[in-house]
């Protein structure tokens, strides 16, 4: 692809792929426990359907989109050139290995972004679930956040969007959509992990009737 | 007066029609924005009543303007103008019906194929197929769909409450442009007063039973469905939203006692279904389609606005062609 023509290229599947996804789910934010702000943040959010990630994406607002990057599962969006681009090119995508290999420590790819000053949306649950309630939360977040101390981390919970594409669909169907935001949780002193990773599952999960 | 109406040319007299709307819309707005300058507590009971009326105030901003645009680029692009606002919808109504995974195909189907199909056959002009579709072919074609999906846990439920989507949102809302191509001779150009007619007699229902229920205080006819309907004052809300169509028949290609027949129909059916569709927000334990925090969804409530006219315009629609010979 040309160099000069492809951000214009990104910028215009962009642009497409918002409207798309307002008209088919809306994708509405509700900020509860925070304003949407341009701080150094983690965003950790319940996961369903690969779908999850175009949602938060779509959903914050577009200063924040620009500095915000979500993490993509390596093996599913990098299986076609298509995916890839869109996930590189327009959503500025983390990508994630899933299945350990060897050495490398699957977290790096994300302590760089955070060195680098973005902020980033996370699953912690590692996998999609198709259960009513999240699986418990993985230690990813519990390293970052004692590597970050300085990061806000920002609970979210995405509603309905199983709906929209259950496992296996390919044609979207409209539902409407919602990010609640909570409020942000901090490392405690000295807190285990086990402890903490259950009170940000429990943040995660206290939003979905609120 | 009457005969300055008479001289202007139809597109002007609908142009009146517009500058009246928008007029009293501006009006409004200007009061209301001034009587919240008044307010500053909050949690106000009439602080509350404000922000609802202001609700309200924005969706008749939107659908006149709607409905403008619709006039001034013709039937095609009013027609379509109205599939979006039925895609939207039933948008809503499907995120508050919980579906199953064996739904997603009847889904697809409704929204992309049925919703598209309907409003092609209202540009058309087709008016005996799009009385007919939905009820008799996509009637037996959604089970159908649903049934291949190999699911049969809760199937008629889930069924009924797709069909009741399509019926409300797409059918409902499809013969309002629809009687804008409806062809009445000596009546060309003329087509947006029946619209107009029909909207504005049966919102006028809608208020006057409002105000009435809350003058006379009498017990609610279906307590469990509604608090406020009762049939004294729904008797008394249609009686006078129909003499008020009457009024208006010079609009519309009715005489006054067949504009007050007219009328009277839509009123019924338009307050009747805007009943069952409260009932049906029970049944969801909802108090509205869309209010934020209730629904968990964030829907925008626009079911809530146009459900009277989902249940008034096919009624409406069939009376006029049948009683006329359209």
């Amino acid at each position: 692809m040309n160099d000069k023509l492809s951000p214009l290229l990104a910028k215009l599947m962009g642009l497409f792929l918002l409207g798309l996804i307002r008209t088919l789910t809306g994708a509405q934010a509700r900020w509860q426990g925070c304003p949407p702000k341009a701080e150094q943040r983690i965003y950790f959010a319940n996961h369903q359907s690969h779908a999850d990630l175009v949602l938060m994406w779509a959903a914050l607002p577009e200063e924040l989109r620009s500095i915000t990057r979500p993490i993509a599962a390596k093996d599913y969006w990098t299986k076609t050139p298509f995916k890839k681009w869109i996930t590189t090119a327009v959503f500025n995508a983390i990508y994630v290995d899933r299945a350990k290999t060897g050495d490398q420590d699957p977290l790096e790819p994300l302590v760089e972004a955070l060195t680098h000053g973005d902020s980033i949306i996370l699953f912690p649950e590692g996998t999609r679930g198709n259960h009513e309630e999240p699986q418990k939360f993985k230690a990813g977040l519990y390293n970052l956040a004692l590597k970050f101390p300085g990061v806000v981390l920002v609970p979210a919970w995405i509603n309905n969007v199983q709906r929209v594409m259950p496992k296996g669909e390919v044609v979207p169907v409209p539902i409407l959509c919602s990010v609640t935001f909570g409020v942000p949780i901090a490392l405690g002193d000295g807190e285990d992990r086990g402890e903490f990773l259950a009170r940000a599952r429990q943040a995660v999960m206290d939003l979905r009737d609120s | 007066m009457n005969t300055f109406l008479r001289n202007l040319s139809p597109s002007q007299q609908v142009g009146l029609l517009f500058v009246l709307v928008f007029g009293i819309l501006t009006a409004i707005s200007v009061a209301a924005f001034v009587m919240s300058l008044k307010d500053t507590h909050e949690d106000d009971l009439h602080t509350q009543k404000l922000k609802e009326f202001n609700g309200v105030l924005r969706t008749s901003w939107l659908m006149s303007t709607v409905f403008w645009i619709g006039w001034t680029l013709g039937e095609t692009v009013a027609t379509v103008l109205f599939g979006l606002v039925a895609f939207f919808a039933l948008r809503e109504f499907i995120t508050l019906s919980p579906t199953r995974q064996g739904d997603h195909r009847s889904l697809v189907l409704a929204f992309f194929v049925v919703l598209p199909v309907q409003f092609a056959l209202v540009i058309t002009r087709r008016f005996d197929l799009v009385t007919v579709f939905i009820p008799v072919y996509v009637f037996l074609a959604i089970p159908v769909v649903s049934a291949l999906a190999d699911d049969p846990q809760r199937f008629l439920e889930r069924n009924a409450k797709l069909q009741w989507g399509i019926m409300v949102c797409v059918y409902g809302i499809s013969h309002v442009p629809a009687l804008m191509l409806l062809k009445f001779p000596n009546y060309e150009g003329k087509n947006a007063f029946l619209v107009f007619f029909l909207v504005f007699v049966v919102q006028s229902c809608m208020i006057v039973e409002y105000l009435v229920g809350r003058r006379l205080q009498r017990p609610p006819s279906a307590p469990n469905v509604s608090k406020s309907f009762n049939w004294t004052s729904w008797l008394i809300a249609v009686v006078a939203a129909s003499l008020l169509g009457g009024l208006l028949a010079g609009l519309t290609p009715f005489k006054p006692a067949q504009a007050v027949a007219m009328a009277f129909i839509a009123c019924v059916s338009g307050s009747l279904g805007h009943l069952v569709m409260k009932a049906l927000k029970r049944d969801r334990g909802i108090p509205n389609w869309g209010k934020r925090g209730v629904g968990v969804t964030g829907a925008s409530g626009l079911l809530d606005r146009v459900d009277a006219l989902c249940f008034g315009a096919p009624i409406f629609f069939h009376s006029v062609r049948w009683y006329f010979g359209l």
